[in-house]
Protein backbone atom coordinates (compact mmCIF):
# COMPACT_ATOMS: atom_id res chain seq x y z
CA UNK A 1 0.00 0.00 0.00
CA UNK A 2 2.75 2.40 1.04
CA UNK A 3 4.79 1.30 -1.97
CA UNK A 4 1.87 2.11 -4.29
CA UNK A 5 1.39 5.52 -2.70
CA UNK A 6 5.10 6.23 -3.05
CA UNK A 7 4.98 5.22 -6.72
CA UNK A 8 1.93 7.42 -7.32
CA UNK A 9 3.71 10.36 -5.70
CA UNK A 10 6.69 9.79 -8.00
CA UNK A 11 4.50 9.84 -11.12
CA UNK A 12 2.70 12.95 -9.87
CA UNK A 13 6.00 14.76 -9.25
CA UNK A 14 7.15 13.74 -12.73
CA UNK A 15 3.95 15.13 -14.20
CA UNK A 16 4.34 18.41 -12.32
CA UNK A 17 7.97 18.70 -13.34
CA UNK A 18 7.11 18.07 -16.99
CA UNK A 19 4.49 20.81 -16.80
CA UNK A 20 6.97 23.38 -15.52
CA UNK A 21 10.07 22.40 -17.46
CA UNK A 22 8.35 21.93 -20.79
CA UNK A 23 8.11 18.80 -22.90
CA UNK A 24 11.49 19.22 -24.55
CA UNK A 25 13.41 19.05 -21.27
CA UNK A 26 11.19 16.57 -19.45
CA UNK A 27 8.41 14.81 -21.37
CA UNK A 28 5.46 13.67 -19.25
CA UNK A 29 4.75 10.05 -18.32
CA UNK A 30 2.19 9.54 -21.07
CA UNK A 31 4.57 10.69 -23.82
CA UNK A 32 7.25 8.32 -22.53
CA UNK A 33 4.71 5.48 -22.35
CA UNK A 34 3.72 6.19 -25.98
CA UNK A 35 7.40 6.02 -26.98
CA UNK A 36 7.83 2.71 -25.15
CA UNK A 37 4.79 1.26 -26.95
CA UNK A 38 5.99 2.51 -30.34
CA UNK A 39 9.49 1.02 -29.81
CA UNK A 40 7.92 -2.24 -28.61
CA UNK A 41 5.67 -2.43 -31.71
CA UNK A 42 8.63 -2.05 -34.05
CA UNK A 43 10.53 -4.74 -32.12
CA UNK A 44 13.51 -2.45 -31.52
CA UNK A 45 12.85 -2.26 -27.78
CA UNK A 46 13.04 -6.00 -27.25
CA UNK A 47 16.08 -6.36 -29.48
CA UNK A 48 18.08 -3.77 -27.54
CA UNK A 49 16.78 -4.85 -24.12
CA UNK A 50 17.71 -8.43 -24.98
CA UNK A 51 21.23 -7.46 -26.06
CA UNK A 52 21.80 -5.54 -22.85
CA UNK A 53 20.27 -8.24 -20.67
CA UNK A 54 22.49 -10.91 -22.23
CA UNK A 55 25.59 -8.80 -21.51
CA UNK A 56 24.44 -8.12 -17.95
CA UNK A 57 23.84 -11.80 -17.26
CA UNK A 58 27.16 -12.92 -18.73
CA UNK A 59 29.25 -10.28 -16.97
CA UNK A 60 27.33 -10.81 -13.73
CA UNK A 61 27.79 -14.60 -13.76
CA UNK A 62 31.45 -14.29 -14.66
CA UNK A 63 32.16 -11.73 -11.93
CA UNK A 64 30.18 -13.62 -9.30
CA UNK A 65 31.78 -16.99 -10.03
CA UNK A 66 35.37 -15.71 -10.21
CA UNK A 67 34.85 -13.30 -7.31
CA UNK A 68 33.49 -16.10 -5.12
CA UNK A 69 36.46 -18.36 -5.82
CA UNK A 70 38.94 -15.54 -5.15
CA UNK A 71 37.05 -14.44 -2.04
CA UNK A 72 36.91 -17.95 -0.54
CA UNK A 73 40.62 -18.55 -1.18
CA UNK A 74 41.54 -15.16 0.31
CA UNK A 75 39.32 -15.72 3.32
CA UNK A 76 40.75 -19.16 4.06
CA UNK A 77 44.45 -18.61 3.37
CA UNK A 78 46.35 -15.78 5.01
CA UNK A 79 49.12 -16.06 2.45
CA UNK A 80 46.71 -15.65 -0.48
CA UNK A 81 45.04 -12.76 1.30
CA UNK A 82 48.27 -10.86 1.81
CA UNK A 83 49.39 -11.56 -1.73
CA UNK A 84 46.17 -10.56 -3.50
CA UNK A 85 45.06 -7.71 -1.26
CA UNK A 86 47.04 -4.94 -3.05
CA UNK A 87 45.68 -6.14 -6.41
CA UNK A 88 42.18 -5.98 -5.06
CA UNK A 89 42.74 -2.46 -3.75
CA UNK A 90 44.00 -1.29 -7.14
CA UNK A 91 41.03 -2.89 -8.95
CA UNK A 92 38.54 -1.45 -6.44
CA UNK A 93 39.84 2.06 -7.04
CA UNK A 94 40.32 1.84 -10.80
CA UNK A 95 37.56 3.89 -12.49
CA UNK A 96 35.19 1.82 -14.63
CA UNK A 97 35.82 4.12 -17.59
CA UNK A 98 39.58 3.41 -17.55
CA UNK A 99 39.01 -0.36 -17.57
CA UNK A 100 36.52 -0.10 -20.43
CA UNK A 101 38.68 2.16 -22.61
CA UNK A 102 41.78 0.01 -22.02
CA UNK A 103 39.86 -3.19 -22.77
CA UNK A 104 38.60 -1.73 -26.09
CA UNK A 105 42.10 -0.52 -27.03
CA UNK A 106 43.79 -3.82 -26.17
CA UNK A 107 41.16 -6.28 -27.38
CA UNK A 108 39.35 -4.25 -30.01
CA UNK A 109 35.67 -3.26 -30.06
CA UNK A 110 34.52 -6.84 -29.41
CA UNK A 111 31.83 -8.48 -27.35
CA UNK A 112 34.47 -10.33 -25.29
CA UNK A 113 36.25 -7.07 -24.43
CA UNK A 114 32.95 -5.46 -23.39
CA UNK A 115 31.89 -8.30 -21.08
CA UNK A 116 35.37 -8.74 -19.61
CA UNK A 117 35.58 -5.03 -18.85
CA UNK A 118 32.27 -5.10 -16.96
CA UNK A 119 33.21 -8.27 -15.08
CA UNK A 120 36.55 -6.79 -14.00
CA UNK A 121 34.69 -3.81 -12.59
CA UNK A 122 32.39 -5.99 -10.47
CA UNK A 123 34.85 -8.74 -9.51
CA UNK A 124 36.76 -7.01 -6.67
CA UNK A 125 33.47 -6.08 -5.03
CA UNK A 126 32.30 -9.69 -4.94
CA UNK A 127 35.68 -10.93 -3.76
CA UNK A 128 35.76 -8.49 -0.83
CA UNK A 129 32.21 -9.38 0.26
CA UNK A 130 32.72 -13.15 -0.02
CA UNK A 131 36.09 -12.89 1.75
CA UNK A 132 34.32 -11.55 4.83
CA UNK A 133 31.97 -14.55 4.68
CA UNK A 134 34.83 -17.02 4.33
CA UNK A 135 36.58 -15.47 7.32
CA UNK A 136 33.45 -15.91 9.44
CA UNK A 137 33.02 -19.64 8.71
CA UNK A 138 32.26 -21.66 11.84
CA UNK A 139 35.34 -23.77 12.76
CA UNK A 140 33.13 -26.06 14.86
CA UNK A 141 31.14 -27.19 11.84
CA UNK A 142 34.33 -27.61 9.85
CA UNK A 143 35.68 -29.96 12.55
CA UNK A 144 32.40 -31.84 12.59
CA UNK A 145 32.59 -32.54 8.85
CA UNK A 146 36.24 -33.59 9.19
CA UNK A 147 35.55 -36.02 12.05
CA UNK A 148 32.68 -37.62 10.13
CA UNK A 149 34.77 -37.64 6.94
CA UNK A 150 32.20 -35.84 4.82
CA UNK A 151 33.61 -35.72 1.25
CA UNK A 152 34.99 -32.31 0.29
CA UNK A 153 32.43 -31.41 -2.35
CA UNK A 154 29.57 -32.42 -0.08
CA UNK A 155 31.02 -30.45 2.80
CA UNK A 156 31.34 -27.41 0.53
CA UNK A 157 27.73 -27.70 -0.60
CA UNK A 158 26.07 -28.41 2.73
CA UNK A 159 28.42 -26.87 5.30
CA UNK A 160 30.30 -23.99 3.63
CA UNK A 161 27.95 -22.67 0.95
CA UNK A 162 24.95 -22.08 3.27
CA UNK A 163 27.23 -20.04 5.52
CA UNK A 164 28.28 -17.95 2.52
CA UNK A 165 24.71 -17.54 1.21
CA UNK A 166 23.96 -14.19 2.90
CA UNK A 167 27.23 -12.77 1.57
CA UNK A 168 26.55 -14.12 -1.92
CA UNK A 169 23.05 -12.61 -1.84
CA UNK A 170 24.50 -9.24 -0.81
CA UNK A 171 27.09 -9.44 -3.59
CA UNK A 172 24.39 -10.42 -6.11
CA UNK A 173 22.12 -7.55 -5.09
CA UNK A 174 24.70 -4.79 -5.31
CA UNK A 175 26.19 -6.57 -8.32
CA UNK A 176 23.09 -6.54 -10.48
CA UNK A 177 22.54 -2.78 -10.18
CA UNK A 178 26.24 -1.98 -10.61
CA UNK A 179 26.69 -4.27 -13.60
CA UNK A 180 23.80 -2.93 -15.66
CA UNK A 181 24.95 0.65 -15.20
CA UNK A 182 28.44 -0.24 -16.40
CA UNK A 183 27.06 -2.28 -19.31
CA UNK A 184 25.31 0.86 -20.56
CA UNK A 185 28.63 2.73 -20.62
CA UNK A 186 30.30 -0.13 -22.46
CA UNK A 187 27.52 -0.11 -25.06
CA UNK A 188 27.66 3.66 -25.45
CA UNK A 189 31.40 3.54 -26.13
CA UNK A 190 31.71 0.59 -28.46
CA UNK A 191 28.75 -1.65 -29.21
CA UNK A 192 26.33 -1.46 -32.16
CA UNK A 193 23.25 -2.40 -30.10
CA UNK A 194 21.80 -2.41 -26.59
CA UNK A 195 20.16 0.15 -24.35
CA UNK A 196 23.41 2.11 -23.97
CA UNK A 197 23.79 2.37 -27.75
CA UNK A 198 20.20 3.66 -28.12
CA UNK A 199 20.72 6.22 -25.38
CA UNK A 200 23.88 7.38 -27.17
CA UNK A 201 21.90 8.05 -30.34
CA UNK A 202 19.11 9.75 -28.42
CA UNK A 203 21.71 11.95 -26.72
CA UNK A 204 23.00 13.17 -30.09
CA UNK A 205 19.43 14.09 -31.05
CA UNK A 206 18.61 15.49 -27.59
CA UNK A 207 15.66 13.08 -27.59
CA UNK A 208 14.81 12.95 -23.87
CA UNK A 209 11.64 10.88 -24.48
CA UNK A 210 13.65 8.06 -26.02
CA UNK A 211 16.30 8.20 -23.27
CA UNK A 212 13.62 7.81 -20.61
CA UNK A 213 11.75 5.15 -22.55
CA UNK A 214 14.81 2.88 -22.74
CA UNK A 215 16.11 3.62 -19.24
CA UNK A 216 12.75 2.96 -17.58
CA UNK A 217 12.13 -0.21 -19.58
CA UNK A 218 15.41 -1.68 -18.47
CA UNK A 219 14.88 -0.58 -14.88
CA UNK A 220 11.63 -2.54 -14.99
CA UNK A 221 13.52 -5.62 -16.19
CA UNK A 222 16.02 -5.34 -13.32
CA UNK A 223 13.20 -4.85 -10.82
CA UNK A 224 11.50 -7.97 -12.16
CA UNK A 225 14.72 -9.99 -11.79
CA UNK A 226 15.13 -8.72 -8.23
CA UNK A 227 11.51 -9.52 -7.28
CA UNK A 228 11.06 -12.83 -9.06
CA UNK A 229 14.55 -14.34 -8.87
CA UNK A 230 16.77 -12.78 -6.18
CA UNK A 231 14.17 -12.41 -3.42
CA UNK A 232 12.64 -15.91 -3.73
CA UNK A 233 16.17 -17.32 -3.71
CA UNK A 234 16.95 -15.43 -0.50
CA UNK A 235 13.72 -16.64 1.10
CA UNK A 236 14.55 -20.22 0.17
CA UNK A 237 18.04 -20.23 1.62
CA UNK A 238 16.93 -18.52 4.84
CA UNK A 239 13.88 -20.76 5.33
CA UNK A 240 15.56 -22.46 8.32
CA UNK A 241 15.67 -19.23 10.34
CA UNK A 242 12.96 -19.00 12.97
CA UNK A 243 10.00 -16.91 11.91
CA UNK A 244 7.91 -15.12 14.49
CA UNK A 245 4.67 -17.11 14.78
CA UNK B 1 50.20 -39.36 13.82
CA UNK B 2 46.99 -41.25 13.39
CA UNK B 3 47.57 -44.71 12.02
CA UNK B 4 45.03 -47.37 11.28
CA UNK B 5 45.58 -51.07 11.69
CA UNK B 6 45.77 -52.91 8.36
CA UNK B 7 43.14 -55.43 9.37
CA UNK B 8 41.23 -56.84 12.31
CA UNK B 9 37.69 -56.29 13.41
CA UNK B 10 38.43 -56.12 17.10
CA UNK B 11 41.56 -54.01 17.10
CA UNK B 12 42.16 -51.92 20.22
CA UNK B 13 42.50 -48.15 20.43
CA UNK B 14 46.02 -47.22 21.47
CA UNK B 15 46.67 -43.75 22.79
CA UNK B 16 50.08 -42.55 23.85
CA UNK B 17 50.43 -38.78 24.03
CA UNK B 18 53.87 -37.81 25.34
CA UNK B 19 53.27 -34.10 25.36
CA UNK B 20 50.97 -31.42 24.03
CA UNK B 21 51.70 -27.74 24.48
CA UNK B 22 50.14 -24.48 23.33
CA UNK B 23 51.86 -21.19 22.85
CA UNK B 24 49.71 -18.65 24.66
CA UNK B 25 48.97 -15.19 23.26
CA UNK B 26 51.59 -13.78 25.67
CA UNK B 27 54.22 -15.98 23.99
CA UNK B 28 54.66 -18.31 26.94
CA UNK B 29 54.48 -22.06 26.53
CA UNK B 30 51.56 -23.82 28.15
CA UNK B 31 51.80 -27.57 28.75
CA UNK B 32 48.37 -29.14 28.45
CA UNK B 33 49.10 -32.87 28.41
CA UNK B 34 52.08 -34.61 30.00
CA UNK B 35 52.23 -38.34 29.28
CA UNK B 36 48.71 -39.71 28.87
CA UNK B 37 48.74 -43.31 27.67
CA UNK B 38 46.12 -46.05 27.66
CA UNK B 39 44.79 -48.83 25.49
CA UNK B 40 41.09 -49.56 25.13
CA UNK B 41 39.90 -53.02 24.15
CA UNK B 42 37.38 -53.31 21.34
CA UNK B 43 33.96 -52.62 22.84
CA UNK B 44 35.31 -51.12 26.05
CA UNK B 45 33.84 -47.93 27.46
CA UNK B 46 36.25 -45.67 29.33
CA UNK B 47 35.13 -42.63 31.28
CA UNK B 48 37.53 -39.75 31.88
CA UNK B 49 37.16 -37.48 34.88
CA UNK B 50 39.38 -34.66 36.03
CA UNK B 51 39.31 -31.01 37.06
CA UNK B 52 37.83 -28.67 34.46
CA UNK B 53 40.36 -27.18 32.08
CA UNK B 54 42.77 -30.09 32.58
CA UNK B 55 43.02 -30.91 28.89
CA UNK B 56 40.33 -33.54 28.40
CA UNK B 57 38.84 -31.88 25.33
CA UNK B 58 42.36 -31.37 23.91
CA UNK B 59 43.00 -35.10 24.38
CA UNK B 60 39.75 -36.01 22.60
CA UNK B 61 40.59 -33.69 19.69
CA UNK B 62 43.98 -35.40 19.30
CA UNK B 63 42.37 -38.85 19.35
CA UNK B 64 39.75 -37.71 16.82
CA UNK B 65 42.52 -36.58 14.48
CA UNK B 66 41.57 -32.88 14.65
CA UNK B 67 44.89 -31.83 16.15
CA UNK B 68 48.12 -33.25 14.74
CA UNK B 69 50.44 -30.93 16.64
CA UNK B 70 51.57 -33.13 19.56
CA UNK B 71 54.31 -35.54 20.55
CA UNK B 72 53.20 -39.16 20.65
CA UNK B 73 51.10 -41.61 18.74
CA UNK B 74 47.45 -42.56 18.42
CA UNK B 75 46.45 -45.79 16.68
CA UNK B 76 42.75 -45.98 15.94
CA UNK B 77 41.12 -49.23 14.87
CA UNK B 78 39.96 -49.17 11.23
CA UNK B 79 36.38 -48.11 10.66
CA UNK B 80 34.39 -44.98 11.17
CA UNK B 81 34.55 -42.56 14.03
CA UNK B 82 31.54 -41.02 15.72
CA UNK B 83 31.78 -37.94 17.88
CA UNK B 84 29.48 -35.89 20.07
CA UNK B 85 30.98 -32.49 20.76
CA UNK B 86 30.29 -30.36 23.82
CA UNK B 87 27.90 -28.29 21.72
CA UNK B 88 25.59 -30.20 19.34
CA UNK B 89 27.25 -28.72 16.20
CA UNK B 90 24.30 -29.35 13.90
CA UNK B 91 23.85 -27.56 10.59
CA UNK B 92 21.12 -24.99 11.33
CA UNK B 93 20.06 -24.89 7.66
CA UNK B 94 19.38 -28.61 7.37
CA UNK B 95 16.60 -30.60 9.01
CA UNK B 96 17.26 -33.19 11.72
CA UNK B 97 16.95 -35.94 9.13
CA UNK B 98 19.29 -34.21 6.65
CA UNK B 99 21.83 -33.54 9.40
CA UNK B 100 22.09 -37.23 10.17
CA UNK B 101 22.06 -38.34 6.54
CA UNK B 102 24.82 -35.90 5.61
CA UNK B 103 27.37 -37.90 7.64
CA UNK B 104 25.71 -41.29 7.02
CA UNK B 105 24.54 -41.26 3.38
CA UNK B 106 24.32 -45.06 3.16
CA UNK B 107 22.37 -45.55 6.36
CA UNK B 108 19.66 -48.19 6.23
CA UNK B 109 16.20 -46.54 6.41
CA UNK B 110 14.81 -49.06 8.87
CA UNK B 111 17.84 -48.70 11.14
CA UNK B 112 17.59 -44.93 11.06
CA UNK B 113 13.89 -45.07 11.91
CA UNK B 114 14.67 -47.35 14.86
CA UNK B 115 17.47 -45.05 16.02
CA UNK B 116 15.21 -41.99 15.92
CA UNK B 117 12.55 -43.95 17.80
CA UNK B 118 15.02 -44.96 20.54
CA UNK B 119 16.09 -41.36 21.04
CA UNK B 120 12.46 -40.16 20.87
CA UNK B 121 13.21 -37.98 17.86
CA UNK B 122 10.65 -39.43 15.44
CA UNK B 123 8.39 -36.37 15.69
CA UNK B 124 11.29 -34.02 15.01
CA UNK B 125 12.82 -35.47 11.86
CA UNK B 126 11.58 -32.62 9.64
CA UNK B 127 12.43 -29.86 12.14
CA UNK B 128 15.35 -27.50 11.86
CA UNK B 129 17.86 -27.44 14.78
CA UNK B 130 16.79 -23.89 15.69
CA UNK B 131 13.36 -25.27 16.56
CA UNK B 132 14.75 -27.80 19.07
CA UNK B 133 15.54 -27.50 22.77
CA UNK B 134 19.13 -28.14 23.86
CA UNK B 135 18.17 -31.60 25.10
CA UNK B 136 16.69 -32.53 21.73
CA UNK B 137 19.64 -31.07 19.83
CA UNK B 138 21.99 -33.17 21.98
CA UNK B 139 19.98 -36.26 21.08
CA UNK B 140 20.26 -35.45 17.39
CA UNK B 141 24.04 -35.19 17.85
CA UNK B 142 23.96 -38.60 19.53
CA UNK B 143 21.80 -40.03 16.74
CA UNK B 144 24.25 -38.67 14.16
CA UNK B 145 27.20 -40.30 15.94
CA UNK B 146 25.42 -43.67 16.07
CA UNK B 147 24.09 -43.48 12.52
CA UNK B 148 27.60 -43.91 11.09
CA UNK B 149 27.88 -47.23 13.02
CA UNK B 150 31.18 -46.15 14.53
CA UNK B 151 34.04 -48.40 15.63
CA UNK B 152 35.12 -45.66 18.02
CA UNK B 153 32.72 -43.23 19.68
CA UNK B 154 33.97 -40.06 21.36
CA UNK B 155 31.62 -38.24 23.73
CA UNK B 156 32.67 -34.87 25.16
CA UNK B 157 30.37 -34.13 28.09
CA UNK B 158 27.30 -35.11 26.07
CA UNK B 159 24.86 -34.57 28.94
CA UNK B 160 26.25 -31.33 30.41
CA UNK B 161 23.72 -28.62 31.29
CA UNK B 162 20.69 -30.89 30.95
CA UNK B 163 18.31 -31.28 33.87
CA UNK B 164 18.83 -34.40 36.01
CA UNK B 165 15.81 -36.35 34.80
CA UNK B 166 16.62 -35.78 31.13
CA UNK B 167 20.30 -36.63 31.66
CA UNK B 168 19.27 -39.91 33.33
CA UNK B 169 17.03 -40.81 30.43
CA UNK B 170 19.69 -40.01 27.87
CA UNK B 171 22.24 -42.08 29.83
CA UNK B 172 19.88 -45.05 29.63
CA UNK B 173 19.45 -44.52 25.90
CA UNK B 174 23.21 -44.37 25.47
CA UNK B 175 23.68 -47.59 27.50
CA UNK B 176 21.04 -49.31 25.37
CA UNK B 177 22.66 -48.23 22.10
CA UNK B 178 26.14 -49.25 23.24
CA UNK B 179 24.96 -52.66 24.46
CA UNK B 180 23.30 -53.40 21.15
CA UNK B 181 26.45 -53.10 19.07
CA UNK B 182 30.02 -53.30 20.37
CA UNK B 183 31.78 -49.96 20.08
CA UNK B 184 34.84 -48.54 21.81
CA UNK B 185 33.71 -45.46 23.74
CA UNK B 186 35.58 -42.54 25.26
CA UNK B 187 33.31 -40.56 27.55
CA UNK B 188 34.49 -37.33 29.13
CA UNK B 189 32.35 -36.26 32.06
CA UNK B 190 32.58 -34.24 35.26
CA UNK B 191 30.03 -36.49 36.97
CA UNK B 192 31.66 -39.45 38.78
CA UNK B 193 28.22 -41.01 39.28
CA UNK B 194 27.62 -40.99 35.53
CA UNK B 195 31.09 -42.48 34.97
CA UNK B 196 30.66 -45.45 37.36
CA UNK B 197 27.13 -46.07 36.09
CA UNK B 198 28.12 -46.36 32.44
CA UNK B 199 31.80 -47.16 32.02
CA UNK B 200 33.85 -50.35 32.18
CA UNK B 201 36.83 -48.35 33.23
CA UNK B 202 37.45 -45.02 34.86
CA UNK B 203 40.54 -42.98 34.04
CA UNK B 204 41.27 -40.10 36.39
CA UNK B 205 43.31 -37.20 35.04
CA UNK B 206 45.28 -34.65 37.05
CA UNK B 207 45.05 -30.87 36.82
CA UNK B 208 46.91 -29.28 33.90
CA UNK B 209 49.21 -30.58 32.50
CA UNK B 210 47.08 -33.73 32.41
CA UNK B 211 48.56 -37.03 33.59
CA UNK B 212 46.78 -40.29 34.35
CA UNK B 213 46.59 -40.49 38.14
CA UNK B 214 44.31 -43.51 38.43
CA UNK B 215 43.01 -46.18 36.08
CA UNK B 216 40.19 -48.05 37.79
CA UNK B 217 38.39 -51.03 36.28
CA UNK B 218 34.69 -51.20 37.14
CA UNK B 219 33.56 -54.79 37.56
CA UNK B 220 30.28 -56.23 36.30
CA UNK B 221 28.04 -55.44 33.37
CA UNK B 222 26.45 -51.98 33.62
CA UNK B 223 22.95 -53.49 33.50
CA UNK B 224 23.62 -55.42 36.73
CA UNK B 225 24.94 -52.53 38.81
CA UNK B 226 22.49 -51.76 41.58
CA UNK B 227 22.06 -48.28 43.04
CA UNK B 228 23.88 -49.48 46.19
CA UNK B 229 26.84 -50.74 44.13
CA UNK B 230 26.99 -47.46 42.28
CA UNK B 231 26.96 -45.43 45.50
CA UNK B 232 29.76 -47.58 46.95
CA UNK B 233 31.83 -47.34 43.79
CA UNK B 234 31.31 -43.61 43.68
CA UNK B 235 32.65 -43.22 47.22
CA UNK B 236 35.65 -45.43 46.47
CA UNK B 237 36.48 -43.44 43.39
CA UNK B 238 36.01 -40.12 45.15
CA UNK B 239 38.45 -41.25 47.86
CA UNK B 240 40.93 -42.43 45.24
CA UNK B 241 40.77 -39.12 43.42
CA UNK B 242 41.33 -37.25 46.67
CA UNK B 243 44.30 -39.32 47.75
CA UNK B 244 45.87 -39.10 44.29
CA UNK B 245 45.44 -35.38 43.96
Amino acid sequence: MIRLASLALFVAAWWGGAHFAGERMLPGPLLVLDAIIAEARSGALFFHLGATLARVLMAFTLALALGTVIGVVMGRSRLADRFADPWLLVLLNLPALVVIVLAYIWAGLTEAAAIAAVAVNKLPNTAVTVREGARALDPGLDEMSRVFQVPRWKAFRHVVLPQLAPYLAAAARSGLSLVWKIVLVVELLGRPNGVGFQIGIAFQLFDVTRILAYALSFTAVVLAIETFLVQPFERRVSRWRLRPA
Amino acid sequence: MNDAYPAGDSAPLEVSIARKAYVAASGERLDVIDRVAFTLRHGEMAAFVGPSGCGKTTMLRIIAGLDADYAGKVVRPPGTLGMVFQEPRLLPWRTVDENVRLVAPDVDDAKLTALFATLELTAHRAHFPGELSLGLARRVALARAFAVEPKVLILDEPFASLDAALATRMREELAWLVDRRPVTVLLVTHDVGEAVRLADRLIVLSARPARVIADIPIAGARRERSEADIALLKDDVARLIESAA
